[in-house]
């Protein structure tokens, strides 16, 4: 799948002025509240008619305010999860899912109606209806009823954004599943750090309306000069990394990437899988010498590449370690101490504990 | 029924004779017939009102609640006038279609419709309105066109504003006077409906005791109308809700 947009649109004061490009995968929309990723997502998907710009996929315009072309949304066969599920209160479960038929499509959905009904375990639910479910059963209904309907891509804004916490786990395990078994590109919409991480390959990073950056997850999302669109005590970086031993006796991972080996806590990874580690730049210490005798299990060798301006007290620190580039938040008057500077060769600590649940690939 | 054993002579309120029985039939048959004819309209005009803004909306607004503010006189006397077989558009339909409604249980049937549309369409528009957009846009990612979407989600969800307002106008129906007296007059067994031989009984003399007798008729009618009406609203917001047949969610 190859889908190009460029966007221009006003809504109330709030101008909007996008362009991307993703091909297949996952491609995570990511950005505070009020960017704009829902009013781009709604032009994708032809709910929103924009006052300029064109939108193309695989070939097909979609939009080209140009050419004046707006093909319906009910022709576009974008799968739609919206925040709130969305689900009609007068249908069952089973006929929410279904719905598409009555419009002649669905034939595509991989694996068909069983397939689905069992991946996202919605078998229990079938007769019951909408106003009968928890927020997490809604959500899983809503994201088997936009797969069934034999979509060419799925546009997910914000699917969890209503859920507690515990929910939110839930129906993310279910999206991941989704994306490994059912190879159907994604756009996935997310303030929340930690989802797009889990579930993107690439991200593209909004802010004000525009789209501030495009690319890798692990590019972006650890770039300082992004801190300000990707949140202040966000930053940091992302690792990728295989899964190398568990130690059973203290339930601790290893991972093993380009620089040394991480040790994790609380990982459901099989030995040998891909999984995506994010290291918080105010989670890593920096050490001259190597310490002995100390709690922190990571202890990596690297050196430094970059030592940023002071802002507030703080100072970011890049560290390379192997390819891997992490990052290091710490005082401005820690740095001056110990007289950091490029090319200096440090020891980057990190906590185990400190290591955001993985997400697995 | 108990009153049904009991002997003939002693009945306080006998069964109806069929003259009665052939009034009751008409004025069944020109309700029914009225909510029939206006119930596609009032539907569109609903949605129209409900779901689309364009120039004018208000002025369509008001043409549909005239009926409820003018007298019944005037909107008969207006039927009389475009739809008599000399107006312009009842000259059209007789040439065009052969109908002919003036004077007969058509053009009862017709001022019935239009005395009742304001009640009709008010009742749906609200229903139409209550209903979250959100779910019409749903739809239509789903591969609902328009129409689609109209039949498969709003009107199933509009269902309680939609049975409400069909009874209301069948209950008006019942009910109509003045614009039919005046449109398609008071002919026995054309268009003599309840109240219209009502009021013909009262205007003889000795006929008071008949006029009684349609009396009661009218109100065990009405009150069947309200029952059923009620009984239809609850299932029909039951079916929209979401609740099953034992009222769980």
């Amino acid at each position: 799948m190859t889908l190009s947009v460029a966007v221009e649109h006003d809504l109330g004061g709030f101008h909007l002025e996008a362009q991307f490009a993703c091909e297949g995968g996952v491609t995570a929309l990511f950005g505070r509240s009020g960017a704009g990723k829902t009013t781009l997502v709604n032009a994708i998907a032809g709910l929103l008619r924009p006052r300029g710009g064109h939108i193309e996929l695989d070939g097909e315009t979609l939009f080209d305010a140009a050419r004046s072309v707006h093909v319906a949304a009910s022709k576009r066969r974008f799968g739609y999860v919206f925040q709130e599920g969305r689900l009609f209160p007068h249908l069952t479960v089973r006929q929410n899912l279904t719905f598409s038929r009555i419009f002649h499509r669905g034939q595509t959905a991989p694996g068909g109606f069983d397939h689905v009904v069992e991946l996202l375990g919605l078998r229990d639910l079938l007769h019951r209806r909408p106003g009968a479910l928890s927020g997490g059963e809604r959500q899983r209904v809503a994201l088997g009823r936009a797969l069934l309907s034999g979509p060419r891509a799925l546009l997910l804004d914000e699917p969890l954004a209503s859920l507690d916490a515990l929910r939110k786990d839930e129906v993310l395990r279910y999206i991941e599943l989704m994306r490994d078994e059912i190879r159907i590109p994604v756009i996935y919409v997310s303030h929340a750090v930690e989802e797009v991480v889990r579930l993107a390959d690439t991200v593209v990073l909004m802010s004000a309306g525009k789209v501030v950056a495009a690319g890798g997850v692990e590019d972006v999302m650890g770039r300082p000069d992004l801190r300000a669109a990707t949140g202040a005590f966000e930053g940091g970086a992302v690792i990728d990394a295989r899964v190398i031993a568990h130690d059973m006796q203290y339930e601790l991972a290893t991972l093993g990437f380009d620089g040394g080996t991480l040790t994790v806590t609380n990982l459901d990874a099989l030995v040998g899988e891909h999984v995506r580690a994010r290291v918080r730049a105010r989670d890593v210490s920096i050490a001259l010498e190597a310490p002995r005798r100390i709690s922190i299990q990571n202890v990596l060798p690297g050196r430094i590449t970059a030592v940023g301006d002071a802002r507030d007290g703080i100072v970011d620190v890049s560290i390379a370690v192997g390819s891997a580039l992490l990052r290091s938040r710490i005082t401005a008057r820690a740095a001056q101490l110990l007289a950091l500077r490029p090319g200096l060769d440090v020891y980057a600590l990190i906590k185990a504990v400190s290591l955001d649940r993985l997400g697995g690939r | 029924m108990a009153e049904a054993r009991l002997p003939a002579g002693e009945l306080s309120v006998p069964l109806p004779t069929p003259l009665e029985l052939d009034i009751i039939l008409l004025s069944l048959k020109v309700a029914l017939w009225s909510v029939v004819v206006s119930l596609p309209v009032a539907l569109a005009i609903s949605h129209l009102l409900a779901r689309h803004d364009f120039p004018g909306k208000s002025l369509v607004d008001a043409c549909v609640h005239l009926p409820l503010v003018l007298p019944p006189v005037v909107v008969g006397y207006f039927l009389l006038v475009l739809l008599g077989r000399s107006g312009p558009v009842g000259a059209w339909l007789e040439q065009w279609f052969g109908i002919v409604v003036a004077f007969n249980w058509r053009g009862a049937a017709i001022a019935c419709a239009v005395m009742g549309f304001p009640l009709m369409v008010r009742a749906m528009r609200i229903s139409m309105e209550a209903i979250d957009p959100k779910l019409e846009a749903a739809a239509a990612t789903l591969g609902a066109g328009r129409a689609g979407t109209f039949l498969v989600v709003t009107l199933p969800l509009a269902l309680p504003g939609i049975v409400t307002g069909v009874l209301l106008s069948f209950a008006r129906s019942l009910g109509e006077f003045g614009a039919t007296i005046t449109f398609v007059s008071n002919i026995p067994g054309e268009t003599q409906t309840l109240p219209l031989a009502i009021y013909a009984l009262t205007q003889v003399p000795g006929g008071d005791d008949a006029a009684l007798r349609l009396c009661v008729i009218s109100i065990v009618l009405s009150f069947a109308a309200l029952l059923v009406s009620e009984a239809l609203v609850r299932r029909a917001s039951r079916r929209a809700l979401g609740h099953d047949a034992l009222g769980r969610r």
